[in-house]
Formats: structure tokens, C-alpha cells, sequence
């Protein structure tokens, strides 16, 4: 099932992560190469007082990592944080927005609300994945991303410190790769060896 | 052509139809989120697409009301963000101490938790007395919420929490009357207080104000709107007068970035630059 998959050809990648999600970005973030050329886009439910998370992330890491700001222009080689306690959107025009909405699926950010409009901008361009979690938020925001096209990955749920994200994400569509988080890097560092 | 584009035409067709029946005008809205909430209206419907749904508010103005009070997101806190209050009273209350009178507008007040904040701040440093506050909103039911002053009782511990972070000098519980699940504010609070309809969309400048708050309106607007917001508050603001906006906000990407100064690090508070 596993076709190598040329990275190049996508834009952006949107991740979403909630319990045990620091680590798990942590290891994907090792794999990537300082002149990755996509922007990926990090959705991470946190309490409102968590402040410094791209400080936390930035360790083992060769790219930029930044808070995303409102109004900012998405620039591929970029990693971005959604600020806690707002929703983070991909407007038209490829800058973030942020909103007060209430919560959806009880987050804020919430990773359907950064999947969803993602996947309308990006279209077949779009990388979505989702790691370990302890709910569902994220698996609409999939669901989406593979009607517009784009490609579908989610952490093997039996690797994940908490396994109902991953498998909410699985059963609300057909994705495409479900994979160890040392997989999910390679492949998007375009190391993944093909398949026997 | 992408089912997403035809969707946005769709959008922005919609929100032509509100503004040419309602004169309400939402067409510079940050589109991703006024998108949702359309979406979500859509689903909680009998309606099966968007352009349906632009006909039925067409003709049908309770079923516009709705969709109007989706769009306003009315999300607020006394004492939001502590460490904003908190700098206001130290490093801005100083210089607003030197004025004889002051004017305040709180643009996009919503239902007033940040004006009874700011009126509770200035008694406190002894400034309200010579204060003149303009509250400010275009949603007239939320406006009348203001007006009221009545909070649910169960958010007092968290704005007490709030007040206290934010440097307040009294208890917190002097400034309402519990009564069954509310909290009513002190009647004085709103003396100084001038309630009124503005729309930051299509209204005009609001004259020589020595301070404008407005938290998280911003965030809702594209940079056009934005920018033409931001050349308004310029406008009505005095030499030397203070701009606050929320927390996530910032003029960094706006035109207006050169006509302003950051005056505390950390918080976002500008202040107008001497041309």
C-alpha cells in the first residue's frame, strides 16, 4: 500500500496533535532538513497558559519555528504554531487569521477549524496529519483534505501515546499512509525507501 | 473550476445580497471564519446550498437577524488578558493623569465586560471623574447588554481572579449585587458611560479621543478593512493618544505600522506618533 510519494509536488502541510504531542512533533521535526521547502502548519491543543511552544519545539530542529500571527504570510520552509487559545485559518490569499469562536470538538485551536480551511486554499496540495490524541478533533479536517485532493497521513494508531485521534482520523475516511512517527518524517523528507 | 471556489462565489454573493437589503457590511470580513459560520447555519438548516440561503434572507429579515448574530462573536472578559490592565495602569494612567479631561472610546465593545473594567480602573486611579467613555458596537441587542451591566453570576470568580492579577486595589465583589444567578455592576460604573450604535464598517470618525480600545475586533476584518479601521482610530485620536488592541493583534503587517509607537513591551499598546 505504501507508493513512494513525491513531497515536492505539495505546498503546505497542516499537523495536528493533542496528548503526548510535543514529543511526537519533536521526532518528525528531527527528520526535516533546514531547506525544507513546504510551510506545515502545527495545530497542538495546549491549556490558555502554555506560552512558549516554539521554544520547546525549537530543540532537535533545523527549521524556522514560529507562533503564527495574524494577517502573516504562510512562506514555505516555515514552521508554524497556532497561538493557544484561538482558531488558527488559511485564508484565500495564503495569510493566517484568527478567531474567538467558541471551541469545536471542546478545543480552541481546534485542528478540523486549520484542516478545513486549509484544505479549501490548498486544495490537492495539501499534506494533513494527525498524531497522537485523546479525541476526535481533527478527523472532519481529513476527511475534507482527501475530497479536495490532498494527501492523508496519520500516525500508526499501536505507536501512539494516545491512540483515539489517530483512529477517529482512520475511521472517518480513506487516508493514505498510516505510519510510524521515524516513517512520517523520512517520508517527508523524501527519505522513505520504496517498498519490497 | 474547484468546488471551493464555486463556494466562495457563493459567499461572496451572499454577503453582497446583506449589504445592498441591510446596508450591513460584512464583504471585507476575514473570509475563512465568515465561511464557517455560514457552513454551520447551512447545516443546522433545512437549506441545501448557499445561494438558497441567500434567497431566503432576501425575504425573510428574522432569518437575516440569525445569521447577523452568527456573525458577531461576542467573546470577552472583564479584566481580559490581566497583564494588558495591568500595564495600563502603570505605564499609560500616568500620562493620562496630566490631561483635565479625558476621552476614552471602546470600539466593538460587545457586552461590555471591558468597559466596566476600564470604568473600575479609572475610579480607581481616580480619573473617572473627569472621564468621558464611549462604548461602541453595531450589534444593538449585544449593545443593550452593555447597557444592563447584568453578568452571570458564575463568571465573577473568573474576573475576580482577573482583577486581581490586573493590580486592583479593593474587592472586587464592591463593584456588584449578587441576585439569584446574576451580577449586577454598580450603577455609578456606567455614569460616565455613552452607549452607542457605530459601525466601524461604514461609520465615521469619533473626534479627539485620548484613548481607543478595541480587543479582538481586528482579527475578524481582511488587511483592507483593517487598514481603513486603523486610518480611522489615527483620526480620532488626539497627539500622544494611546491605541490598545488584543492580544494577538498587532500593526505589523498594516499600512499604519509607521504611524504608531509600541510603548510597552510585551503588551499591545501604541501609542500615536508627532508628524
Amino acid at each position: 500500500m505504501l507508493k513512494p510519494e513525491c513531497i515536492n509536488k505539495y505546498e503546505t502541510v497542516v499537523i495536528g496533535a493533542s496528548t503526548g504531542g510535543i514529543d511526537a512533533l519533536r521526532t518528525i521535526f528531527s527528520f526535516l532538513p533546514a531547506d525544507f521547502k513546504q510551510a506545515i502548519i502545527v495545530v497542538l491543543h495546549l491549556s490558555p497558559q502554555s506560552r512558549a511552544l516554539p521554544q520547546v519545539l525549537n530543540r532537535q530542529c533545523r527549521m524556522v519555528i514560529k507562533e503564527a500571527e495574524e494577517k502573516e504570510e504562510i512562506r514555505g520552509g516555515v514552521i508554524y504554531i497556532a497561538p493557544a487559545n484561538y482558531h488558527l485559518m488559511v485564508e484565500e490569499d495564503k495569510t493566517f487569521s484568527l478567531s474567538l469562536e467558541g471551541p469545536v470538538n471542546y478545543a480552541r485551536p481546534s485542528i478540523d477549524v486549520l484542516f478545513e480551511t486549509a484544505a479549501d486554499v490548498y486544495g490537492e496540495n495539501l499534506i494533513g496529519i494527525i498524531l497522537t490524541g485523546g479525541n476526535k478533533d481533527g478527523s472532519q479536517g481529513v476527511k475534507k483534505i482527501k475530497k479536495g485532493g490532498g494527501l492523508a497521513i496519520v500516525q500508526d494508531p499501536s505507536t501512539a501515546n494516545v491512540d483515539s485521534m489517530p483512529r477517529a482520523a482512520i475511521a472517518a475516511s480513506e487516508v493514505d499512509h498510516i505510519l510510524s512517527l521515524d516513517k512520517i518524517g523520512l517520508l517527508l523528507a523524501d527519505r522513505l525507501p520504496a517498498p519490497d | 473550476m474547484k468546488n471551493s471556489a464555486s463556494e466562495n462565489i457563493e459567499v461572496k454573493l451572499l454577503l453582497e445580497a446583506i449589504y445592498l437589503k441591510y446596508g450591513y457590511d460584512f464583504r471585507n470580513y476575514a473570509m475563512a471564519s465568515i465561511k464557517r459560520r455560514l457552513f454551520h447555519r447551512l447545516l443546522a438548516s433545512e437549506l441545501k446550498s448557499l445561494s438558497e440561503m441567500q434567497h431566503k434572507l432576501l425575504y425573510d429579515s428574522a432569518f437575516f437577524e440569525t445569521i447577523l448574530l452568527d456573525f458577531s462573536i461576542n467573546v470577552t472578559e472583564m479584566f481580559r488578558d490581566p497583564s494588558f490592565y495591568l500595564a495600563l495602569r502603570k505605564e499609560v494612567i500616568p500620562v493620562l493623569k496630566t490631561y483635565p479631561f479625558i476621552k476614552v472610546w471602546n470600539a466593538g465593545c460587545s457586552s461590555g465586560e471591558e468597559v466596566y473594567s476600564m470604568a473600575i480602573l479609572l475610579n480607581e486611579e481616580s480619573l473617572y471623574a473627569r472621564t468621558q467613555i464611549y462604548a461602541t458596537d453595531y450589534n444593538e441587542f449585544i449593545l443593550n447588554k452593555a447597557r444592563d451591566g447584568i453578568f452571570p453570576i458564575d463568571c465573577m470568580k473568573k474576573y475576580t481572579s482577573n482583577y486581581i492579577k490586573a493590580g486592583g486595589k479593593k474587592s472586587f465583589s464592591d463593584y456588584y449585587t449578587a441576585k439569584y444567578d446574576s451580577a449586577i455592576m454598580e450603577k455609578s460604573l456606567k455614569a460616565k458611560v455613552v452607549f452607542a450604535d457605530h459601525n466601524l464598517v461604514t461609520d465615521r470618525v469619533f473626534g479627539e479621543m485620548n484613548l481607543i480600545m478595541c480587543r479582538n475586533v481586528l482579527i475578524y476584518f481582511d488587511k483592507k478593512l483593517q487598514n481603513r479601521v486603523l486610518k480611522l482610530f489615527h483620526e480620532s485620536l488626539c497627539h500622544g493618544g494611546f491605541l490598545c488592541l488584543g492580544s494577538k493583534e498587532s500593526l505589523r503587517f498594516s499600512e499604519c505600522a509607521d504611524d504608531f509607537e509600541n510603548v510597552v513591551k510585551g503588551e499591545v499598546i501604541y501609542k500615536k506618533k508627532h508628524k
